[in-house]
């Protein structure tokens, strides 16, 4: 061992951020050490699948280990988390105790997945989709044929897992507390449709509804217990109510940190307590919070898998760049998710839309392409088993064109104004701005 | 602006045999205006653009045409019934969605790849009976030989057409596939000719579809004619004429040129052919190549519906737009070296089966059946040598290929 060497770039994070961020730091000329920390044991791998061909038992967990696009070089720390990081001294401290020193640190420490916050989380054959040993265990339990099935929360990651139960033939209740599945994504009216689609899959869809706490027998759940009092039986349960930013690590760090992500400016430097940025320090992925053009700069964490792998490699040429030469981050989010026979695609940020227009296809089919307005701008399309136009719809999107975009398309219907029907904001006690709820894909 | 007559001498026939330099004029202007007003569009990010683009339709096949007859009950009643009903039913190249889609799905379903797999070894099979066929010449004619026999064997057998038929539809089809050429569709003459060969295919396609009916055979036609049931909607009859009618077509005037071209490229980079020969495991990336280079279909018409921004043109609402997909193939501003024929290049994503929802259907079946037809003429055919370069050209410009393609050769092994 040389006895003084540099201490080069730590990345905390060996999810697919961590990952890209890393390959993108080789790519662009990057010689010098490279540590990678995870606190997975696991060698990086790809998420979306776990909530499909994981659970679907198509694909073994360990398969979706994600393929590295470039030879790294690097050290890598996996199953030992970063638990505090001291920008005075710049080093990272693990688990174990051992410190990292760095010159630049790259922070993709992403999410978690929110556990059952009430009464009866500590019952056997509750849980939650997030890492792939969630996705083994949740795997293992369903391949014992549990009776009835509950999903509590019908997100991208409650409804893509009802989704896999019923075509594993299973009993599925949906439970949310909103009118429609997607409802806070993709508003009532397109998430109406999903609900059409789920019901004639056979999920017993429970929308207006909130659970209130569980209960068991011989230590397994067994019942939930909504506010009235009524009860719904279940047999095993899968919480899937969102994540929240895995920023505990940095409470002692003086930076704006907290359960809703790690601001950073548009060149995805983090930003101190102070409102200063400190050179040494990037993030990217589901962690980053930063000032989104399409809203208006309000700051924001995008947790669809196309912007990990953008912004990891747009802080990675930051990194290397001179601080003059650092151009802000700009992205159109996407996400995809397949359910229920349909391919589902969205670009933009559906988020503020006051109107909503079917633009090709109808609604009825369940084949159609719908665009959301903004105060008379297109801010987000959305596709179902129609994916292949809209690139075009993205296109007009990003370029903030006039709603509705694109008219005179084959299979265009007579065009009606819609409200998008979002619900009505829930306030948010753990987080400091909003945050797209448990998306991913 | 370019020169707006360009397009009109890409189907001039005497530039049949080199149109590649009058597509790198029209790529000066990447989406370029002809005398017309058609729109002709030539790049590859513009062509890219445009395949996704929801205004583009494809209905734009202009409407049949009947000559008159003398008989007003005919003139004035039966004839346009008839040609708004074959009007609404035209083949899904000529459609949009809805329709298109829910066509496409149906032909895919018969199309399988277990079906193109199985014809694996029947084409084998084939292709060296046609070989066997020319012992004892000293000159192959590529076309009559072997490019358009085998495509034709293989389509008859997966749809489920009769080959004892063949000299029948022979003439049908290289009708009905002017139907792809824009002189022939606006000529008036040309219009009838192609109504009067869709009428006559059509009678012989229901006549066959009702015999699947009353038989059915392990075949697409008997699949695609079965009718509904357990909750699957059946093709509507004229609709499956159609159909049939096309994937008949299809199967006779494309493939041919991808054999022929292919062959012809071969024995104008013998270095090329030598590799292959010692090396057959190099097929599929030479074949790649071949579609970029020199693809068999070279562009289709599309029409506006909407106003489109593309390359900063606008083509307004109505325009005829040709999508020039074979000089999309050879941009320089997405392929190093495009006029280059090299099987090793990377990242080849060329236009050689279109691209889009219209992608060709038989894509996988055509890679097949070059693959094993070129790597066995490689092999089999001692010391071939063109015999006139450039070799006389069909009438097509956008289904572009030889008519024949004499090949001397010292033997057959």
């Amino acid at each position: 061992m040389i006895g003084v060497q540099r201490p080069g770039i730590v990345v905390v994070g060996a999810s697919l951020a961590g990952l890209r961020g890393a390959e993108a730091l080789r790519d662009g000329g990057y010689d010098g050490p490279l540590t990678i920390v995870g606190d997975e044991p696991h060698r990086p791998y790809d998420r979306p699948p776990l909530s499909k061909h994981v659970l679907a038992g198509e694909l073994a967990p360990e398969a979706t280990e994600l393929p590295q696009l470039r030879s790294l070089r690097a050290r890598w720390r996996l199953g030992q988390p970063a638990v505090a990081l001291d920008r005075e001294r710049r080093v990272v401290r693990l688990a174990d105790g051992a410190t990292l020193p760095y010159e630049t640190l790259l922070i993709a420490t992403g999410a978690r997945a929110r556990t059952w916050p009430g009464e009866g989380a500590d019952l056997a054959g509750i849980f939650t989709i997030r890492t792939v040993e969630d996705a083994r265990s949740l795997r293992n339990a369903l391949a014992q044929r549990p009776g009835r099935v509950l999903v509590v929360g019908a997100g991208l990651i409650g409804c893509e897992a009802a989704s896999c139960c019923r075509d594993l033939g299973l009993d599925v209740t949906l439970v949310d507390p909103n009118p429609t599945p997607l409802a806070r994504l993709l508003g009532t009216v397109i998430g109406g449709t999903l609900a059409g689609r789920m019901r004639d899959a056979g999920v017993d869809i429970r929308m207006n509804t909130k659970i209130h706490s569980f209960s068991g027998e011989k230590g397994g759940v067994r019942r939930a217990h909504l506010p009235g009092g009524a009860t719904i039986a279940t047999d095993l349960v899968i919480v899937a109510l969102g994540a929240t930013r895995e920023t505990g690590w940095l409470a002692a760090a003086g930076l704006r940190a907290d359960a809703g992500g790690l601001t950073c400016d548009a060149a995805c430097r983090a930003m101190t307590l102070a409102g200063e940025l400190d050179p040494a320090i990037y993030a990217a992925g589901d962690v980053a919070r930063w000032p989104n053009p399409l809203t208006g700069n309000r700051p924001m964490t995008v947790e669809h898998w196309g912007n990990a792998v953008d912004q990891a490699r747009h802080a990675a040429a930051n990194m290397l760049a001179r601080p003059s030469e650092q151009p802000p981050y700009g992205h159109l989010p996407a996400f995809w998710s397949s359910q229920f026979g349909l391919n589902i695609k969205l670009v933009g940020l559906t988020e503020g839309a006051d109107a909503l227009a079917v633009v090709q296809g109808a609604r009825a089919s369940q084949r159609f392409l719908a665009v959301y307005g903004r105060a008379g701008r297109s801010v987000a399309a959305v596709s179902f088993d129609q994916a292949r136009w809209l690139p075009a719809y993205a296109e007009a999107v990003a370029a903030g064109s006039a709603f509705p975009p694109i008219l005179g398309a084959t299979d265009q219907p007579r065009i009606e104004w819609l409200e998008p029907g979002f619900p009505v904001p829930r306030r948010s006690t753990d987080q400091a701005a909003p945050t797209l709820e448990a998306a991913h894909g | 602006m370019g020169d707006d007559t360009l397009f009109a001498q890409v189907l001039d026939p005497r530039n049949r045999p080199d149109p590649y330099p009058l597509y790198g004029r029209l790529r000066e202007t990447p989406v370029s205006r002809q005398a017309d007003g058609s729109f002709v569009v030539s790049t590859h990010a513009a062509v890219r653009s445009l395949i996704f683009d929801p205004r583009l339709s494809s209905e734009d096949l202009p409407p049949s045409r009947r000559p008159p007859t003398g008989n007003p009950l005919r003139d004035w009643i039966l004839n346009p019934i008839r040609n708004r009903v074959v009007n609404a039913h035209r083949p899904l190249i000529f459609r949009d969605p809805p329709d298109h889609d829910t066509l496409r799905d149906f032909v895919m379903k018969e199309f399988t790849i277990a079906r193109v797999r199985e014809s694996h070894a029947k084409v084998a099979r084939l292709v060296d009976t046609l070989i066997d066929a020319c012992r004892g010449r000293d000159t192959v004619c590529l076309v009559d030989d072997l490019s358009y026999p085998l495509p034709v064997a293989v389509i008859c057998e997966l749809l489920g057409v009769p080959e004892a038929d063949e000299a029948q539809f022979h003439a049908w089809a290289i009708r009905l596939a002017t139907a792809l050429e824009p002189d022939a569709r606006h000529d008036e003459a040309g219009r009838r000719e192609i109504t009067a060969t869709f009428d006559a295919i059509s009678d012989y396609m229901r006549r066959l579809i009702r015999e699947k009916r009353r038989r059915p055979a392990d075949d697409m036609l008997s699949g695609l004619a079965a009718r509904g049931g357990q909750g699957r909607p059946a093709m509507g009859d004229i609709d499956l004429i159609s159909t049939a009618i096309l994937l008949l077509v299809a199967g006779h005037e494309t493939t041919v040129n991808l054999i022929t071209n292919g062959m012809l490229t071969l024995l104008r980079h013998p270095d090329e052919l030598e590799r292959l020969k010692v090396d057959p495991a190099r097929a599929p990336r030479v074949i790649e190549e071949m579609l970029r280079y020199e693809p068999p279909v070279h562009f289709r018409t599309r029409k506006a519906l909407g106003a489109i921004d593309v390359a900063g043109v606008t083509i307004p609402a109505g325009s005829p737009v040709i999508l020039l997909f074979a000089s999309a193939s050879r941009d320089p501003a997405r392929f190093a070296d495009a006029d280059r024929f090299d099987p090793d290049r990377r990242d080849n994503q060329h236009f050689g089966f279109g691209g889009g929802l219209h992608y060709c259907a038989g894509a996988p079946l055509a890679r097949i059946e070059a693959e094993i037809a070129l790597v066995t003429l490689c092999r089999r055919l001692v010391a071939p040598r063109l015999l006139d370069d450039p070799p006389p050209y069909r009438p097509g410009a956008s289904l572009r290929g030889p008519k024949n393609l004499g090949i001397t050769i010292a033997g057959i092994t």
